[in-house]
């Protein structure tokens, strides 16, 4: 019998708020430390927290998303242990009582197998500081902007199999949060970090002992820190070792994992309710509000792309990946009401460009409207598509509007017939020879003709009366 | 000039009679004279009081400021003051300058309340004698050998010696009341949630409550005044309309259905002070008051489960005592495990360590249900009983403490002893409910408290009561003769 594979990830996202979950500091990353720290952020003495209420609809958002029960009065509760980088000597997290209770799941698909993994819960909670051991020799310094930033943790069940069907939940993860609104999902910076849970066990007898991979950056590493971690796990326990319950890092370069710290190790934290917050109390109206303001979510509006814009499986999907993708895309289709040549452009000129330069779709210096902007000249035969990808490459090194490149350029579309006409009688008369040759019945010597007509026209001229401009002449 | 009431002192100030500077000056002469021995103030703010005496004279010459502008206030220690050491009676902030102001002392700042200084606390308010302050015991202006109660020890004495008109004391489980009873003079708990725990430096959280400690009910009531009110900054402040403290102080007690629990004249009661309260209460009787008995059968619950669930919350409340950021750090650490476990061992007290020990072990995997669980039920019981009470009273009256002020070192070893001197004033606490205590006589020389103990929100009817009591006996006027 093989060893069957058991994952649980849990995800921490970080809630897009201006300020932290329970002061006013801002949560803005990159400042330099420890200026986004107030008296509360440091522990002092006789501070209190203040819950941000905004934090609240985001994770509810998320909760009817994944068709959860929603906590209808979750509590707060103090995570004891000592570390330097946590000033309270207590993470303020939600245990016994989660905002977002049992009964969500996610939907992936794997090799083109469709499987639900079941999410537990999802709690509200604030992030630790930062210790920083590099910066002062023999001494670890703390940075304690990033102490309070509102968390959601989201605990999925043990129902993944593989490491890639782990990677699709935190792929599609990664998607919802986005997608709602509620999390930037920048991995780089810390904003969407997942932890695996990895066993692996005869099918038919218990759960194996599980190592927990944590804080991985990318997707890619993800995977294979999963996978590094269940052939190390098979080769112990055929080898008759026994697995130990512990946190792994995942060394990227060496493509490994490694123990961080024992669960033997690990603290009572003597979780109780956190006698300084009130219990949360969400009612039927607050979330049938939430409901009212819910984002489409990415199966859906795929399935609008296919029905509603005649997309294929392969555009929908795609065009969706992202919401600031999807949102591009449908502001270009609202300009061009033809989603298909939107959607060529998009996928094509356009993602081209980003990837090359590596930038996300928000950073593009080609705005929707300027790229409709350019489709209309298309769609109104001030130019042909070729010129419009010259037109395009322009307007990504910000050279202007689409009219302002084509005007500058010199690149409207030559529709005036007797102009045309004076440029083929010129192709045709510097050709005799293959004039003579398409008469006498060569006849793919027409697209030759096409061709050159195009080229001392500079691709300006309009190719449909090209086209019937040779055939009467050569006729 | 430290023997008038507020009213008095207010008057003479805004007629311009004295001076905010003068009587300011007068209390920091005191202080001078008295405090060696008593041990009241940690701390004694000098410059500060007269420079805010000043800006209160400006504003009085002007005309301006309300009832308390101009007369001096002194702080329990567990208080922050900006720029003022805040110690909480522990070597672990014997270092620590606040950097920002409580909300009470900054709503008594607003009014112009020139600040005396910090007073005597137990450390980090745990304790009933205010013996365990890291600055060593403040002494009973009754009898200097007696401890003045505590935690609120060094308010009390404070007041009792006259060595301030106002102290703001904190109560978590009889801190104002015990003192205030020790010392003969008037302490008030409010209802919890009624005064800002902001910038209070917390013991348990769920119990902390901030309250005055004057020489009378109605000068408490004009300080609560000031005291209380929601603040946006603490999530259990409540947040209904602040009520009118002074406005029922004339009411008759006519017709007032006062609660005699027969479970506070018990076992563990001293003779004299149950006779000294069973006076108390024939003064109200004799005022038109209905006396009832009533039953609080749960009482003796309390102190098990106050001992369970006040530690759990210390437990993790001094956590960030850490040696980290702020406050003792030890000598040389070796290592991360050797800084904390140094600088907690040696900036904490016995008390402070065995106290979180119990709490720790309370809310430790496996023994959460037995003992915190378990704990949180018999609050509710508690207060169902108070609830149950409040149905055929108006008000509960009852001792305060089972003693008068015993001697210092008398019970310092023994923590059970010293427990169970919260024995009447615990219960409250649990309930979240307001009381009160009220001078009421002495007992071999030593001052007795009334206990008046109201249900939520009913401050105004207690000071009613106290006041009522103190218009018609002069337990509060007197003061230790040495003194005077």
């Amino acid at each position: 019998m093989t060893w069957e594979v058991v994952i649980g990830l849990e995800i921490h996202a970080q809630l897009n708020t201006n300020t932290k979950i329970f002061s006013g500091s801002s949560i803005a990353y990159g400042a330099e430390p420890n200026t986004q720290a107030n008296l509360l952020d440091l522990g002092m003495p006789g501070q209190l927290p203040v819950l941000n209420k905004a934090v609240l609809p985001k994770a509810i958002r998320f909760g009817l998303a994944v068709g959860a029960t929603i906590g209808r009065k979750s509590v707060f509760d103090r995570k004891n242990y000592f570390y330097p980088d946590l000033p309270k000597g207590y993470q303020t997290s939600q245990f016994s009582y989660p905002i977002v209770d049992k009964g969500g799941f996610l939907e992936i698909e794997v090799d083109g197998e469709i499987k639900k993994i079941g999410i537990t819960r999802a709690h509200l909670e604030e992030d630790a500081g930062k210790s920083v051991h590099d910066a002062f020799p023999g001494q670890t310094g703390i940075d304690l902007n990033r102490a309070g930033t509102p968390l959601l943790e989201i605990v999925s069940e043990p129902d993944m199999r593989s490491a890639q069907e782990a990677v699709a939940y935190a792929r599609k993860m990664h998607e919802l949060v986005q997608y709602l609104g509620i999390c930037d999902g920048n991995m780089q910076e810390g904003s969407f970090r997942v932890d695996s849970n990895v066993s692996i066990h005869k099918p038919g007898t218990p759960f194996g002992t599980r190592a927990e991979l944590k804080n991985i950056n990318s997707f890619k590493f993800i995977e294979q820190a999963i996978e590094f971690e269940i052939a190390r796990q098979i080769e112990i326990l055929e080898s008759g070792g026994k697995v130990v319950q512990e946190t792994r890092l995942y060394d990227s370069e060496k493509n490994e994992t490694r123990s961080m710290r024992a669960k033997e190790e690990a603290n009572d934290y003597r979780y109780f309710p956190c006698p300084d917050l009130l219990p949360v109390v969400v009612t039927d109206e607050d979330i049938e509000a939430i409901r009212a303001e819910m984002p489409e979510l990415p199966s859906a509006k795929r399935a609008r792309y296919v029905f509603e814009f005649g997309l294929s499986d392969y555009d929908a999907s795609f065009l969706t990946g992202s919401r600031a993708m999807a949102e591009y895309f449908e502001a270009v289709v609202s300009h061009s009401k033809d989603a298909k040549m939107s959607a060529n452009w998009v996928m094509g000129e356009l993602s081209k460009s980003l990837n090359q330069q590596g930038i996300d779709i928000n950073e593009s210096p080609v705005s929707a409207e300027a790229l409709a902007g350019l489709l209309a000249r298309i769609q109104d035969n001030t130019i042909s598509g070729k010129i419009a990808k010259q037109v395009f490459d322009a307007m990504w090194n910000q050279e202007g509007s689409a009219d302002e490149i084509i005007a500058a350029k010199g690149l409207k579309q030559i529709t005036d017939s007797s102009a045309i006409e004076a440029l083929v009688d010129e192709v045709l008369a510097a050709n005799a020879a293959q004039v003579e040759a398409y008469r006498n019945g060569q006849d793919k010597m027409f697209g030759y003709f096409v061709g050159q007509v195009m080229k001392v026209s500079q691709g300006q001229a309009n190719p449909g009366q090209v086209n019937e401009i040779l055939k009467r002449k050569l006729s | 000039m430290h023997r008038l009431s507020i009213k008095q002192m207010s008057e003479k100030l805004r007629t311009r009679e004295i001076t905010s500077v003068a009587l300011t000056q007068h209390y920091l002469d005191r202080i001078e004279k008295y405090d060696g021995d008593l041990n009241a103030y940690i701390t004694v703010t000098p410059e500060l009081a007269i420079e805010m005496a000043r800006k209160a004279d400006e504003m009085l010459d002007k005309g301006e400021g309300s009832l308390l502008t101009g007369i001096p206030v002194a702080h329990k220690d567990i208080f922050c003051i900006d720029g003022v050491k805040t110690s909480c009676g522990s070597k672990m902030l014997h270092n620590f300058v606040a950097p920002y102001d409580a909300t009470v002392v900054e709503k008594l700042k607003s009014v112009g309340m020139p600040i005396l200084g910090k007073t005597n606390m137990d450390e980090f308010a745990m304790g009933s004698s205010s013996e365990s302050s890291y600055y060593g015991p403040t002494k009973n202006p009754w009898k200097l050998n007696a401890v003045p109660g505590g935690s609120s020890g060094g308010s009390a004495a404070v007041i009792a010696a006259g060595l301030a008109p106002f102290a703001t004391g904190t109560d978590t489980g009889g801190s104002i009341r015990q003192p205030a009873s020790f010392c003969g003079i008037t302490g008030i708990k409010p209802t919890y949630g009624a005064v800002s725990r902001y910038g209070m430096i917390a013991y348990a959280s769920s119990f902390d409550q901030g309250g005055p400690m004057s020489r009378s009910a109605e000068d408490a009531a004009w300080l609560l005044d000031a005291m209380s009110g929601f603040d946006a900054k603490d999530s259990t402040s409540l947040e209904q309309e602040k009520s009118d403290y002074t406005a029922q102080l004339e009411e008759s007690l006519k017709g007032l259905r006062v609660g005699v629990p027969k479970e506070y004249f018990g076992e563990g009661l001293s003779e004299s002070v149950s006779n000294t309260v069973k006076e108390a209460i024939e003064v109200l009787r004799q005022q038109g008051a209905d006396i009832v008995e009533v039953s609080l059968p749960n009482k003796d619950l309390a102190v098990p489960a106050y001992y369970v669930l006040a530690p759990a919350e210390a437990s993790s409340n001094l956590s960030r005592f850490d040696g980290v950021r702020y406050g003792y750090r030890c000598e040389n650490p070796q290592d991360l495990s050797d800084l904390y476990m140094r600088s907690r061992s040696e900036g904490f007290g016995t008390e402070v360590k065995r106290r979180i020990m119990v709490g720790a072990y309370a809310l430790s995997e496996g023994y959460y249900d037995a003992y915190y669980l378990k704990a949180q039920k018999l609050r509710r019981m508690v207060r169902d009983d108070f609830v149950n009470a409040f149905e055929q009273c108006d008000v509960i009256v009852g001792p305060v403490a089972p003693t008068t002020a015993f001697n210092i070192g008398e019970k310092s070893d023994d923590p059970i002893s010293m427990y169970l001197e919260d024995l009447y004033t615990i219960p409250v606490n649990l309930a979240g409910l307001p009381a009160m205590s009220v001078p009421a006589g002495f007992a071999e020389g030593m001052p007795v408290g009334l206990h008046l103990i109201g249900t939520y929100h009913s401050e105004a009817k207690l000071l009613n009561v106290a006041h009522q009591f103190q218009q018609v006996t002069s337990w509060h006027e007197q003061m230790p003769e040495a003194y005077q």
